[in-house]
């Protein structure tokens, strides 16, 4: 019952929210949102203390649900799910506590606004524990309601026609996805029993021209869901009219259900469909990361800019689970959490900027950093995390992609690291053009973090300086979650050529 | 005590977080922390020296472990560091000029309300170093590198309202990763091959692969040492990087940081032993760095940008060094070293000379500045004497060395240490006779005067180590202190007896100085000559051999114009296409629309109650 309790908690919360007297003071309606989170926090953190790295799926729940078509209420955490409702239960108080002073178009529906904030913590929990693909399915879709909402009537400028896109993308994929669906009900139904557990589907004897069939369709939903070029078009329109607590939602944690059900539901049910696909798609993760560089580095809106940055973040993690290698599904894992943490100080802090200045054009900013040098700061910290700087969170996971998808394919790595310089150009002159020089007219007004501000966004600052020097907590609940993941899809990591034992020449140079 | 290495990173780590979170209630003391942090790796760091030198000569390598960085199946790093005869003698070298250079900036940022901050750079900086030289690990010290590059970013750019700061800044940042890109793609290689990235396990079992992979190492790390160590092709950075202040020039960007390539190098050293092919490359890029950055130095009027080229120049001798196998290991150091010593002297020397012009830069706006700063003079003076390498002074032993050994590798890579040297002698002898002999061409309101003690101290401490640095080679101690490092240096017949070459060098060297002393004797003219007034040689120095401009082309126009029309392709094409498509359907349901609200939003929520409903129904039905 602790997870259905997990994910409860917010809807819970979102309902109590969604009757709030609206005469009330809105300080008591952002007070019980932030109290929600808080209290999925503890739980979360409470699940996660007695989770046990290596014995697979725990908290577990199963019920029938509707027997006439073998669906379950089936509920399960391994490693993998287990780091990404950490993060969306991280980050959800931190959102909630930057939303505090946003200024929506309606001041008045502020109650809703934080409703359907925790509606979709909590759609997303359920999402990252559901162990039944029917299940996920409609959770999955049903994320797209809250977004919806959040961007359509809680947005900035151009949110109705950036909302429509978003939803209309989504649900031509999760139109293919239902497809499938229906095909793993047939043959599940054919080989006996109808079911839609992911224990029973593992087994499935599927013919080859089906199972690729049946992956693509969930594979193309999980691709717009991510976004891997070049289906990422809906991406930055959001991220650009969306406020800035809506984009963390969208693109630090919904858009991860996309990269997450991609190991979970396309490279665990379909590993030879995987295999077949994984050329192309590893050419198309390359291509996201470069070009998802060179367009943030062309972009002059902040908020375009972190999407196209997240485009290409997203290449690597898509790189990372498609090499099937153990080291860089495990990278790619790891991304998941690290790019949700360094993506949401950059959307929070510009979203601050932007609040002041009231434009999100960078060429309207200047010499910030002057009048407001801890937002500097925290804008840098943040910068230099999504440019991968050693020392911070996603350098970890973005070498271990690299170096794992090194072991399979030596020219598409080598691409890829290629990034590494187009990160460094797209935000220092980011940085440069905001932050250095003489203040801009206009920015004076840019004041320095308040306390609620440096409140929302030291937690995820010193979680991505610590994890940059102390990933194992998390790579140890991670990586023996891939294990059978990778043995489904490859036969065994590829051995060093020449494997040394690390210690054991010491001082070997004569 | 040697177990104890982390704790010379921790130290200086420490004080950079202790005054960044501090904040302003400790700008009143911030820099004596900073300070004191320094002064207290170097102590530490000199204790570790000593009781090194205790050791058996075979007992001199102490790696120790603090924790586990990365540990998975297949992949496992550690922070692990090794204390040994080559890291001590940087950890030395970088805490003690360091320490000195923090001195020195209490009375250089007196005056810059930014001071402490400025201090929390330098601290981090010295840590990052530290962690570079001390790593076991090739990924650690890739912590380290890039932990350097984010601190010499941050102290380029320290003033951050200049767009000229901010702007070489980036560049170096930018330029460095380009570097890094080969440092990187170099440690996945080892880890595909070794299956680790330890430096002692990679370089010990490097001479059982095929030598395409040890060349293809080589290369990548060469790559990342170019980078780093501002050596040709990506050199571009460092005469920009004085855009930073002075001591930031003189500590990171002369003495230790621009260096690291060189360590990496002979860190490297079962690596490059392996390669024939790399080596040659190693000894190409410095024997070509060498000579572009004294050609630079001999153009330019700006004092920081001559005494950057110089720097270029010193670390391509170093480079090149290097490149010759055990034969030149340790006398890359031993140059290194001395480098440090004489560089980081003359920078500060540098700085207190702008201290007293207004911060002007332009050596011809100097002039006869001997009487007004005797002891800026004598300090800087005795640099003088080490770098062109006057008989008896450090330079004279530690480039002396390399020239020999170039000489026994190769007769024209000889002859092109030889001809730096002489370049080296000339652009010297040029900005000592524009700034402190000749007549006054001070701008007005501008009186110099000697600077402050805090000052003056570190660089008579400096100079003093410039003139005695030769000692190391005493005994060919630095040699041996090396060996187990470095190798054995084999003896090489050289094309002339050593008193030949030595002379030889000296009649080179004192020909620069005098055609420099005459060409410069009197009658420098206040402002630089048109470039149409000066031979092609000048014009191309001034402009930097025009790599600004040899870049623009290769690199940052290629990808300028690419993004510029992959935005428009990504407006226009791919998202065209989708909303094409999306109006050919909204066309079409025009007539349906009639029947409807046409708010998706309510279609929206509706679909969202039914599906609660239902969830909800489901649920309460299986639950109960």
């Amino acid at each position: 019952m602790m997870l259905t309790v997990l994910a409860l908690t917010p809807l819970v919360g979102a309902l109590v929210l969604a009757f709030w007297p609206r005469s009330a003071d809105p300080r008591s309606a952002k007070a019980v949102a932030l109290l929600v989170s808080v209290v999925a926090l503890v739980l979360a953190i409470v699940i996660a203390l007695q989770y046990d790295p290596g014995a697979g799926y725990q908290f577990v729940e199963e019920r029938e649900w509707i027997p006439a078509i073998g669906a379950h209420y089936a509920l399960g955490l391994n490693g993998i799910g287990l780091t990404l409702v950490l993060l969306t239960t991280i980050l959800t108080p931190l959102v909630i506590l930057a939303a505090w002073g946003d200024r929506l178009p309606d001041p008045s529906r502020t109650n809703s606004y934080l409703a359907w904030m925790l509606a979709l913590e909590g759609l997303a929990i359920g999402v990252f524990a559901a162990t039944d693909v029917f299940l996920f399915y409609v959770l999955f879709e049903a994320t797209l309601v809250p977004l919806y909402f959040l961007i359509g009537a809680y947005g900035g400028a151009g949110r109705s026609y950036a909302a429509v896109k978003f939803l209309i993308y989504n649900l031509v994929g999760g139109l293919l996805m239902l497809a499938a669906i229906v095909g793993l009900y047939a043959l599940t139904a054919e080989a006996g029993e109808p079911s839609f557990l992911h224990s029973d589907l593992l087994g499935l004897e599927i013919g080859e021209g089906t199972e690729r069939l049946l992956f693509l369709g969930f594979f193309i939903a999980f691709a717009i869901k991510a976004p891997l070029w070049p289906l990422h078009t809906w991406l930055p329109d959001a991220a650009a009219s969306a406020s800035a607590s809506t984009s963390v939602l969208m693109v630090s944690i919904v858009d991860k259900i996309g990269t997450f059900a991609m190991i979970r539901w396309c490279l665990e049910i379909f590993p030879g469909a995987s295999q077949w696909a994984s050329p192309v798609v590893l050419i198309l993760a390359v291509v996201s990361i470069l070009y998802g560089a060179l367009l943030a580095i062309g972009q002059d809106d902040l908020r375009r800019l972190i999407a196209f940055t997240s485009v290409s973040h997203f290449g690597f993690i898509i790189l990372g689970i498609f090499a099937f290698t153990t080291l860089s599904t495990a990278g790619a894992t790891l991304y998941m959490f690290n790019h949700g943490l360094s993506t949401a100080v950059l959307f929070l802090v510009t979203g601050m900027m932007i609040a002041r200045r009231g434009s999100a054009r960078i060429s309207d900013f200047g010499g910030v950093q002057k009048v407001a040098p801890l937002l500097a700061g925290v804008l840098l910290i943040g910068g230099l995390s999504s440019l991968s700087l050693p020392g911070l969170a996603p350098f970890v996971s973005e070498f271990m992609v690299l170096a794992g998808t090194f072991t399979v394919s030596r020219p598409l790595a080598v691409a890829a690291t290629l990034g590494i310089i187009l990160a460094a150009l797209y935000i220092l002159l980011m940085y440069r053009r905001t932050m250095t020089g003489p203040l801009a007219p206009g920015s004076e007004g840019v004041r320095e973090l308040d306390r609620r501000e440096v409140a929302a966004l030291a937690p995820a600052v010193v979680l991505i300086v610590a994890l940059g020097f102390v990933p194992q907590p998390l790579l140890s609940v991670i990586e023996p979650a891939l294990g059978p993941v990778v043995a489904a899809v490859s036969d065994g990591d590829p051995v060093p050529t020449h494997p040394v034992e690390a210690g054991a020449s010491e001082g070997a140079h004569e | 005590m040697l177990e104890l290495s982390w704790l010379l990173i921790a130290i200086p780590l420490a004080g950079a977080a202790l005054l960044l979170l501090w904040g302003q209630r400790s700008d009143a003391f911030g820099h004596l922390i900073a300070t004191a942090a320094s002064a207290a790796a170097f102590v530490l760091g000199l204790v570790m020296f000593v009781e090194l030198l205790g050791r058996e000569a075979d007992d001199r390598s102490v790696t120790s472990t603090l924790g586990t960085w990365i540990e998975t199946a297949r992949f496992h790093v550690e922070f692990a560091f090794t204390v040994d005869q080559l890291s001590s003698l940087f950890v030395l070298l970088i805490t003690g000029v360091g320490t000195l250079i923090h001195v020195y900036s209490i009375g250089y940022m007196a005056h810059d309300e930014r001071r402490r901050r400025f201090f929390a750079y330098l601290n981090l900086f010295v840590a990052a170093m530290l962690t570079l030289v001390l790593a076991a690990d090739y990924l650690v010290l890739f912590l380290g590198w890039e932990g350097v590059g984010l601190a010499s970013y941050l102290l380029i750019g320290f003033w951050q309202h200049k767009p000229s700061a901010a702007a070489a800044a980036n560049k170096a940042f930018i330029m460095n990763r380009i570097g890094d890109v080969g440092m990187v793609i170099a440690i996945m290689t080892m880890f595909a091959t070794f299956g680790t990235t330890s430096i002692a396990a990679v370089n010990g079992a490097v001479g059982d692969v095929s030598a395409t992979t040890a060349t293809a190492l080589g290369l990548l790390l060469l790559l990342g040492a170019c980078g780093k160590s501002a050596q040709v092709p990506l050199q571009a950075w460092l005469l920009d990087a004085m855009e930073g202040p002075t001591p930031v020039s003189a500590l990171i960007h002369a003495a230790t940081m621009v260096t690291a390539g060189v360590y990496l190098v002979v860190r490297s050293a079962g690596i490059y032993d392996a390669s024939e092919v790399a080596r040659t490359f190693v000894i190409v890029v410095g024997l070509v760095t060498l000579l572009v950055g004294a050609w630079i130095g001999c153009a330019k009027d700006d004092i920081k940008k001559v005494l950057a080229g110089s720097t270029m120049s010193q670390i391509g001798y170093m480079m090149l060094a290097a490149g010759l196998g055990p034969a030149g290991y340790a006398f890359a150091i031993f140059h290194l070293l001395t480098h440090g010593f004489f560089k980081a002297n003359m920078f500060l020397g540098a700085g207190s000379v702008m201290h007293a012009m207004d911060d002007d830069v332009d050596m011809r706006h100097y002039g006869a500045l001997r009487r007004a700063m005797p002891i800026t003079f004598a300090t800087f003076g005795l640099g003088y004497l080490a770098i062109i390498g006057f008989p008896g002074m450090s330079g004279f032993f530690s480039k002396d060395k390399i020239i020999e050994a170039a000489l026994a590798h190769n007769l024209w890579i000889g002859l092109g240490a030889m001809i730096g040297a002489a370049i080296t002698a000339f652009y010297m002898t040029r900005l000592m006779m524009m700034t402190f002999f000749g007549e006054r061409r001070w701008r007005d309101r501008v009186h110099p005067h000697e600077s402050p003690s805090v000052m003056t101290v570190p660089l008579i401490v400096l100079a003093a180590l410039s003139v005695l640095g030769g000692a190391l080679y005493l005994g060919n101690w630095i040699g041996d202190w090396l060996e187990p490092v470095a190798g054995h240096a084999e003896h090489h017949e050289l094309p002339a007896p050593v008193i030949v070459i030595q002379l030889a060098v000296v009649a080179l060297v004192a020909a620069g100085v005098a055609l420099a002393v005459w060409l410069f004797r009197s009658d420098v003219p206040d402002t630089a000559p048109a470039d149409t007034d000066v031979s092609i040689l000048t014009r191309a120095g001034r402009h930097e051999i025009y790599t600004n401009e040899v870049n623009g082309v290769l690199a940052v126009f290629p990808v300028r114009y690419l993004t510029r029309f992959l935005v428009w392709l990504d407006a226009r094409g791919i998202d065209g296409l989708v909303t094409g498509t999306a109006d050919r359907i909204g066309e079409a349901s025009q007539g349906l629309r009639a029947t409807q609200t046409g708010y998706v939003r309510s279609y929206a929520l509706g679909i969202f109650g039914g599906a609660l409903v239902v969830v909800l129904g489901l649920l309460a039905v299986t639950l109960g």
